[in-house]
């Protein structure tokens, strides 16, 4: 049998102190991206219930599946939901959406839930892209730059080095920082180039945590670089899959020379989240209307 | 938020900004009006604030679109700059 070393774990989660009949705005965001989907359901402002699973090869279905995942054993449906905003790279395909939203709006407003209005600069590491983001105290986008249409310096890339060597997803953090002395980084170009650099040194005799550590460093110099061109605002903060990869986020905050802020919510929701929070503010100003 | 309109060739960079913190300040749009060429256009951003925007249809093309109001010399000021009241239009060309 074939192990998947790049499968990092699905999971869903729901508030059993919550009855969300009692509560007034049911709102839920469904951010349907490259590699994972992700739906986040409140109650009435409050983070009720959410799941975290991979992006099949259907939008639509992708987006069901995360939200039937995120609403199991809640006693809801999709049909008791007041007000559904969609987002991520398959917004325009969640087909129980009221409304799609951009990825970097929803992006900003949930980490201005998680983090505080004090977060000016949300680095967000998805799957297959990575966008640096400015935004004011209220969460709304100020300015914001994203990397090329290329896998490297995002969690596509950490997943073709961990299946290349044969190292749990969620293992490649603590691995790469096993070794005596920081390697040069590998290419930060090209994910493909990483790659043959990287089968290369390994062809030489590196160990793995060694190869590891130089391709963690190669996409925290990728992801500061971005930083930098759009200017860094204290307080800074990380969203998205690659938030968990202390690996990664340990090296981009030396380079910064910034700590990033922490919260104890899930970094990979922040999308969801943002749209759940668009979704109650528009249900909201749809009641005043009436 | 700072919008970038355009592209950038061997030629140059050629990008039209709307900040459309400035935008939905204005409430008028007069750029609408002013482009001889009709490439803005006033949408609905994420925040359900109404603000203008390149269409479309415009963005690959816009160094060719823009050339009839630059002219090489004696350029005079551009009507979507200053047709847009609050400042939130400007140019990288």
């Amino acid at each position: 049998m074939t192990v998947e070393y790049w499968r990092w774990k699905e999971y869903n989660w729901h508030d059993e102190n919550i009855d969300p009949k009692a509560g007034s705005v049911l709102s839920a965001g469904c951010d349907v991206g490259s590699v994972s989907s992700q739906a986040v359901v409140m109650v009435d402002g409050g983070l009720y219930a959410y799941s975290n699973m991979r992006t099949g090869s259907d939008s639509p279905h992708s987006a069901l599946d995360a939200m039937n995942w995120a609403l199991e054993g809640t006693g809801l449906k999709i049909e008791d939901l007041h007000y559904v905003v969609g987002t991520g790279y398959g917004r325009v395909n969640v087909p129980f959406a009221h409304r799609a939203i951009t990825e970097i709006a929803c992006h900003a407003r949930g980490a201005n839930f998680m983090y505080g209005p004090s977060v000016r600069t949300i680095l967000d590491m998805g799957g297959q892209d990575c966008k640096a983001i400015r935004c004011d105290h209220r969460g709304k986008v100020t300015n914001f730059l994203m990397n090329d249409k290329c896998a490297a310096g995002t969690g596509r890339g950490m997943e073709v080095f961990a299946d290349l060597l044969s190292v749990s997803i969620e293992d490649v953090g603590d691995l790469s920082f096993d070794v005596e002395e920081e390697p040069e980084p590998v290419s930060s170009t090209c994910v493909v180039f990483a790659k043959s650099e990287a089968a290369g040194l390994l062809r030489q005799g590196w160990p793995k945590n060694l190869v590891l550590a130089a391709y963690c460093n190669a996409m925290a110099h990728r992801v500061v670089t971005l930083l930098e061109r759009l200017g860094v605002e204290k307080e800074f903060a990380i969203t998205g899959g690659i938030a968990k990869n202390i690996g990664v986020v340990r090296r981009l905050e030396k380079e910064l020379g910034l700590t990033g802020l922490k919260s104890d919510y899930d970094t990979q929701i922040a999308g969801a989240l943002g749209a759940a929070l668009f979704a109650g503010a528009l249900y909201e100003k749809q009641q005043a209307k009436k | 938020m700072i919008a970038n309109y355009g592209y950038m060739d061997g030629s140059g960079e050629y990008y039209i900004t709307i900040d459309t913190g400035k935008c939905t300040e204005c409430g008028h749009h007069n750029c609408v009006e002013a482009c001889p060429k009709g490439m803005f256009a006033i949408e609905t951003d994420d925040y359900d604030d109404e603000v203008a925007v390149i269409r479309e249809e415009f963005r690959k093309q816009i160094k060719y679109m823009c050339a009839e109001c630059k002219p090489v010399s004696d350029r005079p000021p551009l009507p979507c700059v200053e047709a847009c009241t609050s400042g939130a239009v400007t140019h990288s060309w």
